[in-house]
């Protein structure tokens, strides 16, 4: 086919959303006064012109087959006046003008197996990447851990009885495209790459993979008579930062890239300033189908949270009250030495005073 | 009909329990989709191997550098030929949605019909950059697929080291928090730097994220090289039928334990109606026929906590804007960076004041483009140079709502101080 045939793209970008929107959402934007919650998974928002509209949520597997996006688009238009929005969480929304449809339109996405809730108080829909089913460096899969974890936290997603929000992320490889969570299921590799010599000198651009190593332990070599790229062992941090611009240094391993698990990020403003997770647990397997392992973890320690926190405490607010010794006890994780931190600024993360919990 | 189903029995096990399968809808897919019926073969030997097999390349459409995914299968027979053939190929397109992802139903049944014809019939709503994913589709197709989405008003996003897509949360059209047109900030700003996006020529990857208020709700300190975040300057509003219906339904205890004890910077007192100060930076409010409930504004940070517990009773001032950091981002290389703040308060509320944002959108980008070394986000460029070489380039004035303490070692040479604050004196008297 010659260029001349080929459509030129229209650089149109973002689309115009009121096009997509709710007309009860179009008209009164900008003009809302204050909202409630009837129920878990129903949200009632009030605008100053009087208007009222309840915004029904259910969970999604995220990656959607057509029949699945063509059953919420019947369900959409049967129940929910057919609009719809998505949340950063893949929790689908409907939005009704008439409260008198919102107990129907909850029947019907019960009914078809999709779960109300994921509002207030919950633990939400799990944010996560894309794994073996289309990542080019996962360490584990992403759709099935949190397949996995969402069937055991399906009840905590339909009910608002956790201190506060929680809000939970998956990643498969350390970039953590996850993004910070109060509890983050991370990969954490503990070997350093195996390289494949034979390929570096055709795949990899060596001084960019060079650049790449947060620890400058990655050199260039003749291996074999051949340019490749060594690694000093001994200062490898295993992070995996050379596997995406060099795929012949491998970093995942069915045995030895293991799971993290973090703990205590807050997005939001509130009350404390926004923070960033800490590693609380890792060396745990990578077990599919089922991540068991994983899943007693993240399950005990949102047990303990919601038993020991109070009200309005997010997990790091929490943890903050109580300290970490008492989390490390409270949840029986140990506290290894490598959760000290020794990376650049880790003087700010020890503790330079006398206050101490006893 | 589709080919014969492999058999997956790790894979089976997540068609149980209640959570919506992934599974179950691949399984339908596969029953008259070739593609469908080898990703799942495929999928399952990761989950017996535990290793992954997807390889990227160069797949793109015509007149753009990225936006696609290229997808090509590393699981090979002794041959070389792969062992799932119909999904050795399997591309996502990168779509950018609409600001708060809002969509009706003809326009989502649209995307699923040309994606059956086009491609696996798989779409994510979303990926966490915010794009809509249409996984799978053969390098042959993808052109096809582009072509009818663009057809559609849908662009494609970003991949590679380009401006990235952009997510803003549901913010005016229907949140009260909302303290300026996210929707409208997301689409100008976007729509200004397309080239950016489609054609991949950036030292790294360049994130925007639009909040309507400091809940956040779009991670964007953590995530955004570029947070634009609503706040506002005035008073925090008060209602005083909805203040006392709050306090009736949920009492002292909670009023004092939840709200008033939680407050970041004690600038929410519980005071009796008679106690309470008469200034124009307070807000106060009656709960009671007794008790009001005091604000000094002055003090408050805009952290948005009692304004999440009393909605409605309490809500953001009228005078709104946005605060501006730059620099957020993950791990690699140098360690997690949040976002610093480089415009404490800017309007939002006229044209020209969004034309002002994009600007400043307009120049950090240049200057990244310019300053930072290959690989290298904004965050860690601006910890490489310094805030205040930055803020020099951008032509902004040091203020200390930036820091969250004036430097804390001696290190610095201050022969040009006489002549900084001779400086500030004259814009004071200028002002």
């Amino acid at each position: 086919m010659s260029q001349a045939q080929l459509r030129r793209p229209v650089e149109s970008g973002v689309p115009d959303n009121k096009q997509f929107m709710h007309p009860t959402l179009l008209k009164n934007y900008g003009n809302w006064k204050y909202h409630d919650r009837p129920r878990p998974g129903v949200l009632h928002h009030v605008s100053y012109s009087g208007d009222q509209v309840w915004s029904v949520r259910a969970g999604t597997q995220r990656q959607m087959d057509v029949y699945t996006i063509r059953k919420l688009c019947e369900i959409a238009d049967k129940f929910a006046e057919g609009h719809v929005r998505f949340t950063i969480r893949s929790n689908i929304e409907f939005m009704v003008s008439d409260e008198s449809k919102v107990a129907p339109l909850i029947s019907e996405l019960e009914a078809n197996g999709f779960p109300v809730g994921g509002t207030g108080n919950s633990v939400s829909m799990i944010a996560h990447t894309q794994g073996w089913l289309h990542c080019d460096i996962p360490g584990t899969d992403a759709s099935g851990v949190v397949k996995s974890l969402m069937d055991e936290l399906i009840v905590e997603f339909k009910r608002e009885e956790m201190p506060n929000r929680v809000h939970l992320s998956t990643s498969c490889c350390e970039i953590n495209c996850g993004g910070q969570a109060d509890i983050a299921i991370i990969v954490q590799h503990t070997k350093p790459p195996k390289i494949n010599h034979d390929l570096v000198a055709n795949v990899c651009e060596r001084p960019a993979v060079v650049a790449r190593c947060p620890v400058a332990a990655i050199r260039p070599a003749l291996v074999n008579g051949k340019p490749s790229l060594e690694v000093d062992e001994t200062k490898c941090v295993c992070c995996g930062a050379c596997y995406p611009p060099c795929p012949p240094m491998q970093i995942n391993d069915p045995e030895y890239s293991k799971i993290a698990i973090w703990v205590g990020g807050k997005n939001s403003n509130a009350r404390a300033k926004p923070t960033f997770m800490k590693m609380v647990a890792s060396g745990l397997p990578n077990n599919p189908p089922r991540w068991t392992e994983v899943a007693e973890v993240v399950k005990n320690i949102l047990h303990v949270y919601k038993d020991d926190a109070r009200p309005w405490e997010r997990l790091s607010d929490w943890i903050d009250r109580i300290g970490w010794p008492r989390f490390f006890e409270k949840t029986d994780l140990p506290f290894t030495k490598y959760l000290v931190d020794d990376w650049r600024g880790s003087r700010a993360n020890l503790n330079a005073s006398t206050h101490i919990r006893f | 009909m589709a080919k014969k189903l492999h058999d997956t029995p790790n894979l089976d096990e997540l068609e149980k329990g209640p959570w919506p399968s992934f599974v179950t809808g691949l399984k339908r897919l596969a029953k008259d989709n070739d593609m469908a019926v080898d990703l799942l073969g495929q999928l399952e030997t990761s989950y017996k191997t535990k290793k992954g097999y997807w390889k990227g390349g160069t797949v793109g459409v015509f007149g753009y550098g990225g936006g696609i995914i290229p997808r090509f299968t590393e699981l090979k027979d002794e041959n070389g030929e792969p062992i799932y053939k119909d999904a050795a190929e399997f591309h996502t397109l990168r779509v950018q949605p609409p600001a708060g992802m809002h969509y009706n139903t003809d326009v989502l049944r649209k995307m699923c019909d040309i994606w059956e014809r086009h491609g696996s019939g798989l779409i994510a709503f979303h990926g966490q950059s915010g794009d809509i994913m249409f996984q799978g589709a053969t390098t042959d197709n993808v052109q096809g697929a582009f072509d009818e989405l663009n057809e559609m008003g849908f662009d494609l996003g970003g991949a590679g080291p380009a401006v990235r897509t952009s997510m803003s949360c549901v913010g005016a059209a229907r949140c009260e928090q909302s303290c300026y047109d996210e929707a409208k900030a997301h689409r100008l700003m976007l729509n200004t730097f397309v080239d950016d996006i489609h054609r991949p020529s950036l030292p790294y990857k360049f994130k925007f994220k639009f909040s309507g208020c400091p809940n956040d709700c779009m991670n964007s300190i953590q995530r955004a090289d570029m947070a634009v975040i609503g706040t506002w300057r005035d008073n925090i509003r008060t209602d005083e039928a909805l203040a006392k219906k709050w306090f009736a339904k949920h009492g002292m205890n909670e009023l004092v334990n939840d709200v008033v004890a939680r407050c970041p910077t004690k600038a929410f007192q519980l005071k009796e109606i008679k106690d309470v100060k008469k200034d124009e930076h307070i807000s106060s409010v009656a709960i009671s026929d007794t008790h009001a409930v005091e604000i000094d504004n002055h003090d408050c940070v805009r952290c948005m906590h009692c304004i999440n517990v009393m909605t409605g009773a309490l809500s953001p001032g009228q005078d709104k804007g946005a605060t501006v950091l730059v620099g957020g981002k993950r791990t690699l290389k140098i360690g997690d960076l949040m976002g610093t703040v480089v415009i404490p308060f800017m309007k939002l509320d006229t044209d020209e004041a969004m034309d002002e944002l994009v600007d400043l959108g307009q120049r950090i980008i240049d200057f990244f483009a310019e300053n930072a070394l290959e690989h290298e986000r904004t965050g860690e460029m601006i910890e490489r140079i310094g805030l205040v070489n930055f803020l020099d380039a951008m032509g902004i004035d040091v203020d200390p709502n930036m820091v969250s303490n004036p430097r804390m070692n001696p290190y610095v040479r201050t022969d040009g101080w006489d002549e900084e604050v001779a400086k500030i004196k004259a814009k004071k008297q200028a002002a």
